[in-house]
């Protein structure tokens, strides 16, 4: 791909994130966090075309690890900003 | 319609839904859906991927789903709230390998100096986040002294592991066949992490959580321009900007600069000697009961003495009875209060404190004369008068939550050792402040035992 489009992306989405992240309240951070991290696990989507490629042994092995160490990252990251998320309750009645 | 199509298209949907979710994570009423949102984001992503024609054998990528998304599952189910900040340090840190091994990996399928570049970005990116966020961790826990550590030489050290990164990834990119030059990237990318997070002390870790939290989404991103996929930089940048505003409201909470944070271990803390008037008033939880049962307007200021002291569910507890017996209760939460941005939220929505009664720093103060009774539970700095009214002190500047403007303030304390900031607090010895010694946990129970 042409690196100034991929630069491009970068650029836009910067922008995209302060604009989305800024407004969130104090009480939301923690959340905010973790929910941010399971998003970053969207490294095993660039492991798993290295992982399942077939062709060298250690990048094949590389790209297995990654694609565990990320999935950590995802159903963990998911998981636990659900149960935290699900604490938060408003003033009954 | 070509296979390829399909895939950027479900990168594009995945991408979409992931700016959704993080906008619906901007308010508490939508917050879970969000959190889905941008989880079928991820599934739709992962889809896309496996539809990949380059793909030939699955076996590697099914083991490596399984083994860690079963650690991922038992972690977040079995993790205490308390425990969060760990927790937190700990995903960052895989992540930050994650992309760091995606990163060397790529190197099988890389052409151009520009991929190089990349690789070696996410590699170093990445080694940081993850040694970084081990020694987070470990401070965290206290398996390692949670305070800084600091020796001669050190900006000099660290002077030296830079330049060698640099040196070291020239001669990789400019011959990227010299795979010894890589493996140094690598050696030095992991020491540098440890070196950056070791001088920062455990009442910085607010902030040192959220700069490895946006470390590990532009470790993403780098390894996103290193296998060329888009929704790795997008994922990866959106990350990256939710950490930086994150570490940025965290120093605006402290009133320092992130070099402050981050390089402070390293000169030497003038420890100022503040002349404090008057004296230390105990109180006994009969007392304190009195004094209580009298009032009709409670704030409580917790901190993290009250996670140490697991004392959520008394608060919670003792807030009850005090809304029973006719009284309101607000809490007070400074913003670098706990561990991580956000910590005595979680805890206190764990034991059912409803959301709408915890109030930012900027709502209370102003209400805070009218505050009949200020409960400080376990937390120092962020109510440190000296933040105001001393000069010379090093917090001087520092927006605090003012509980000295309430009628009375109870700080509930186990001994009269100063906080993480090692600052002498003039509060204690105000006159309408008293002292209720002992663990937080127990003396809210006391006080409900003598509620009911």
């Amino acid at each position: 791909m042409d690196i100034s489009y991929l630069l491009f992306i970068l650029m836009l989405s910067v922008f995209l994130g302060f604009e989305l992240i800024n407004k969130v309240p104090a009480t939301l951070h923690t959340p905010l966090m973790s929910g941010a991290n399971a998003i970053s696990g969207i490294t095993v989507v660039g492991a798993i075309a290295l992982a399942g490629n077939g062709n060298q042994d250690l990048a094949q092995w590389l790209g297995a690890g990654a694609v565990a160490l990320a999935s950590v990252n995802v159903v963990g990251g998911y998981m636990v900003t659900d149960r935290m998320l699900g604490f938060f309750k408003k003033k009954e009645g | 319609m070509s296979i390829d199509l399909i895939i950027q298209l479900g990168y594009v949907i995945a991408a979409g839904l992931f700016i959704f979710g993080l906008k619906m994570l901007g308010s508490p009423d939508t917050a879970r859906r969000g959190n889905g949102v941008s989880a079928i984001g991820m599934l739709v992503a992962i889809v896309s991927a496996l539809l990949d024609q380059g793909i030939v054998q699955y076996e590697y990528i099914l083991g490596g789903m399984i083994v860690g998304g079963a650690i991922g599952a038992i972690a977040a189910r079995t993790v205490a709230m308390t425990s969060m900040p760990e927790m937190v340090a700990l995903f960052n840190g895989v992540g930050g390998a994650a992309s760091g091994l995606v990163g060397v990996a790529a190197l099988s399928i890389a052409e151009g100096s520009f991929t190089y570049i990349t690789i070696i970005l996410s590699i170093l990116i990445g080694g940081v986040t993850f040694t970084g966020s081990l020694v987070a961790y470990g401070k965290l826990s206290e398996t390692i002294g949670s305070g800084a550590m600091t020796f001669g030489g050190q900006k000099f050290v660290n002077g030296l592991i830079v330049i060698g990164i640099l040196a070291s990834a020239a001669m990789f990119v400019m011959d990227p066949t010299d795979t010894n030059m890589l493996y140094t990237v690598v050696g030095l990318s992991l020491l540098f992490g440890i070196m950056v997070v070791i001088p920062i002390g455990g009442a910085d870790m607010p902030v040192v959580i959220s700069l490895l939290n946006s470390y590990s989404g532009l470790a993403a991103c780098a390894a996103g321009f290193a296998v060329d996929n888009n929704v790795l930089i997008v994922a990866g940048s959106l990350v990256g900007a939710s950490g930086i505003i994150l570490t940025q409201i965290m120093c605006k909470a402290m009133n320092r600069s992130l070099s402050n944070v981050l390089f402070s271990g390293f000169a030497s803390v003038s420890t100022t000697v503040t002349e404090v008037e008057g004296e230390i008033k105990p109180i006994s939880v009969e007392d304190a009961y009195y004094v209580l049962e009298a009032a009709t307007n409670v704030a409580i200021i917790p901190g993290y003495g009250m996670a140490v002291a697991q004392a959520q569910h008394a608060v919670k507890e003792l807030m009850e009875l005090l809304e029973a017996n006719g009284c309101e209760v607000n809490y007070g939460i400074h913003p670098v209060a706990g561990r991580m941005p956000g910590h005595m939220n979680v805890l206190l929505a764990e034991a059912d404190v409803p959301y709408d009664q915890l109030l930012e720093m900027d709502d209370i103060n102003p209400r805070m004369e009218t505050v009949d009774v200020a409960i400080v539970i376990g937390a120092n700095d962020v109510v440190n008068p000296a933040a105001r009214e001393v000069e010379s002190s090093p917090i001087y500047g520092m927006p605090v939550i003012n509980v000295a403007d309430a009628r009375t303030v109870f700080v509930l304390k186990r001994s009269m050792a100063s906080g993480f900031a090692g600052i002498e607090n003039p509060l204690f010895y105000k006159d309408n402040a008293r002292m209720l010694f002992g663990d937080a946990k127990e003396s809210i129970g006391g006080l409900v035992r003598e509620f009911s």
